[in-house]
């Protein structure tokens, strides 16, 4: 608990540092990974950052020393020059990009790697900490590293502020951009070379393996929670910005522990959440909506049975047993004990000793059912020449969805029909 | 049948385009006149889209060039306005109605200022026009094929043009939305607008529009409706394609030839 006091009173200047660092650096990730993907290059990012290693390792080797800015402009370099070659192997060549992709980022990896493995054994001290580059170390973020990459992040935030709105219609409709004038072109340019700047400044805190996860997981989980792209932007950096923080705590407590692998962790279960609790769109969501539903169709189909009971012998009063309305309509007890349940607490059905039976309320909702059964299946006999004999089952399922604008656009069509085609009568509107 | 106008509103010259390699236009020669509802008619792959994007500079053109308003596209930007497939995009992004709408206005706010206000009043009017105003703050992905299609039409009008350039707007739609966009697009020829529209209902394309553009790999007709919606040309229109031209665009493709020798001079 202590820990966790020290950490978050930020007295340590070092860890203020990480921490602003890490936040930073995730953010502006997710800013630019929300682009990334809307306009569905999702796998270029994964590319790129596997491109960046060589950069770094090459940079290191010319110059001997770990200097940021020098390592930052080298993997920009080989960054960008993955997604020239991507281009250049889909525009000239008949590889399609998802395979071009996969080429660029495991030969721009490979080669990385080699490099890397040649530099450990060279022999220079200063080597040293360079392979943090391929999980990353958020604890390494610290003196002029977190300047320089800070700087950079702060930059990737601005443009996307200023530019926000050419990005957006660039991401939705790029042909309509071009049409009104927009530089497209340019624009494209720029959104491609933030996506390479925050790789390249991201890696510093996750590494280039992990890094596509800090461009896509915070849009991809973000999206589940809106449908307005400033919001899912501002959703995506904070829940970065969260994990980020989060594992620089990690790796303040235990210095062992790879940051990068921990803010991916965190992000990955943050997605998870989301898939599966977000309102509307999530799983559980979508279950409860479809369970309702279910509900709602069983209670609507006892009520009709229970109409249809009355139907037979004119009254519409009289008490049914439970086994009387299974007779007519099979279906798992449970079920219609629950239904029957709900719907005397709705007040549209009452129990008595001899059984249930439907109340005035509750026969005015019958009646309206069976109306808009009726009244469909006449439609698919005398629109679709659907058999009679056929339209049945149809409408079943059907009679749940109509809504009483399309029941009035069917009246209308079928000009106010008192009966439906196996001559049963329809019951009118009360 | 290839009427030219005077003082046209759009002129093609001499258009060859290709497709990944394959030229789906060859050398079209055409002009639209003022204040038309113009229909671009022909069968599956004859180019209509293609026409229509080749105009509005989507395309690489391989010969020739197009003028609007007697000017290169570039100096008269806003007022041609382009409304694409519906299918051309993701409907699933993060907009609103609304949103898509007021796409229309960023091309007269230009780079980086952000749209306010009285953008915002543009695009609900757009809606209105389209009768999507009740649906402004709605996501995009929930509305039918016909609302999405009424959207695009909403960012066309915001946008405040002169010619517009729609392509497939009846596609998929109820005949409820068609009526109301031939409505519309009649209203708007009314105070002096021009529209080109693709489209592949030859039964409604008699009382739709008033010019005619039949189109199968090349220009078959241009001319008012009357005179080019005849018997003679939509023979020639639909009756298969021409053999020695697809052969031709086949060959070159193959073979990887150049289409023109020299390329069109930057006008």
């Amino acid at each position: 608990m202590s820990t966790l006091w020290d950490f978050l009173s930020m007295s340590d200047a070092n860890v203020r540092y990480v921490t602003i660092g890490s936040v930073l650096l995730a953010a502006s990730s997710a800013v630019v990974g929300c682009f990334t993907v809307l306009r569905k290059r999702a796998l270029v990012g994964d590319a790129v950052a596997h491109a960046v290693l060589p950069g770094v390792c090459l940079a290191f080797m010319l110059t001997g020393e770990k200097n940021p800015l020098i390592l930052l402009l080298g993997s920009f370099l080989t960054g960008w020059l993955s997604l020239v070659v991507i281009d250049v192997i889909t525009a000239k060549s008949r590889i399609k990009e998802d395979t071009a992709i996969g080429l660029v980022l495991s030969v721009f990896f490979g080669i990385g790697i080699l490099l890397l493995t040649s530099i450990q054994h060279s022999g220079n001290e200063n080597q040293s900490g360079l392979d943090k580059f391929l999980f990353g170390s958020a604890a390494a973020l610290v003196g002029q590293d977190l300047i320089t990459f800070g700087a950079v992040a702060v930059l990737l935030l601005l443009s996307v502020l200023l530019l926000y709105k050419e990005f957006k219609l660039l991401s939705f409709d790029l042909a309509y951009a071009r049409t009104i004038g927009l530089p497209v072109r340019g624009l494209e340019l720029l959104l491609t070379t933030l996506t390479v700047l925050a790789v390249v400044v991201g890696i510093q805190s996750v590494g280039v393996v992990l890094m596509s996860a800090m461009l896509i997981t915070p849009a991809a989980a973000a999206r589940f929670w809106t449908d307005r792209l400033g919001i899912m932007i501002v959703l995506a950096a904070v829940m970065s910005a969260f994990c980020g923080v989060a594992g620089a705590f990690v790796s303040f407590t235990a210095p062992a522990m790879p940051t990068g692998p921990w803010i991916v962790m965190l992000l990955s279960l943050l997605a998870i959440f989301s898939f599966i609790l977000a309102p509307k769109k999530g799983l559980l969501a979508r279950y409860l909506l479809q369970r309702r539903l279910r509900r709602q169709m069983t209670r609507e189909n006892i009520l009709k049975t229970l109409f249809h009971l009355g139907e037979e012998k004119g009254a519409y009063e009289g008490s049914y047993s439970r086994a009387q309305i299974l007779e007519r309509r099979q279906q798992p007890l449970l079920r219609m004990k629950n239904a029957l349940h709900t719907l005397r607490r709705q007040g549209l059905v009452k129990e008595s000793p001899s059984g249930w039976a439907l109340t005035p309320t509750g026969k005015k909702e019958a009646q309206r059912i069976v109306r808009l059964h009726r009244l469909w299946e006449l439609y698919l006999t005398q629109y679709l020449q659907v058999a009679s004999d056929h339209v049945h089952e149809d409408a079943e399922s059907i009679e749940h969805v109509l809504t009483p604008e399309l029941e009035k656009r069917l009246e209308e069509l079928l000009d106010f029909p008192t009966a439906d085609p196996h001559h049963s009568s329809i019951p009118q509107q009360p | 049948m290839i009427q030219h106008v005077t003082d046209p509103v759009l002129e093609v010259h001499d258009l060859t385009v290709s497709y990944q390699r394959k030229p789906v236009l060859w050398d079209v020669d055409l002009t639209v006149p003022k204040q038309a509802l113009v229909g671009v008619i022909g069968p599956n792959g004859a180019g209509k889209s293609t026409l229509i994007k080749a105009i509005m500079g989507l395309l690489p053109l391989n010969s020739g060039y197009v003028e609007l308003f007697g000017k290169p596209l570039d100096e008269v930007r806003e007022k041609v306005s382009y409304v694409p497939q519906r299918e051309s995009v993701d409907w699933d992004f993060p907009a609103s109605a609304l949103d898509v709408a007021m796409m229309g206005t960023y091309g007269s706010l230009g780079l980086f200022r952000r749209p306010g206000a009285k953008q915002r009043q543009l695009a609900m009017e757009a809606l209105e026009k389209v009768g999507m105003q009740d649906f402004a703050h709605r996501q995009i992905s929930q509305l039918s094929g016909g609302q999405q299609q009424r959207v695009f039409l909403s960012r066309a009008l915001a946008q405040d043009a002169d010619l517009y350039l729609m392509d497939e707007p009846f596609a998929g739609v109820d005949i409820a939305t068609e009526t109301a966009i031939i409505e519309l697009l009649r209203q708007m020829r009314e105070t002096g607008k021009t529209v080109v529209v693709v489209h592949h209902d030859l039964q409604s394309a008699q009382d739709y529009f008033d010019w005619i553009i039949l189109l199968n790999m090349r220009l078959v007709a241009s001319g008012p409706t009357d005179e080019t919606l005849t018997p003679a040309l939509l023979e020639k229109t639909y009756g298969g394609r021409l053999t020695e031209l697809s052969r031709v665009s086949e060959l070159l493709h193959k073979k990887n030839f150049p289409i023109r020798e020299t390329k069109p001079p930057r006008k």
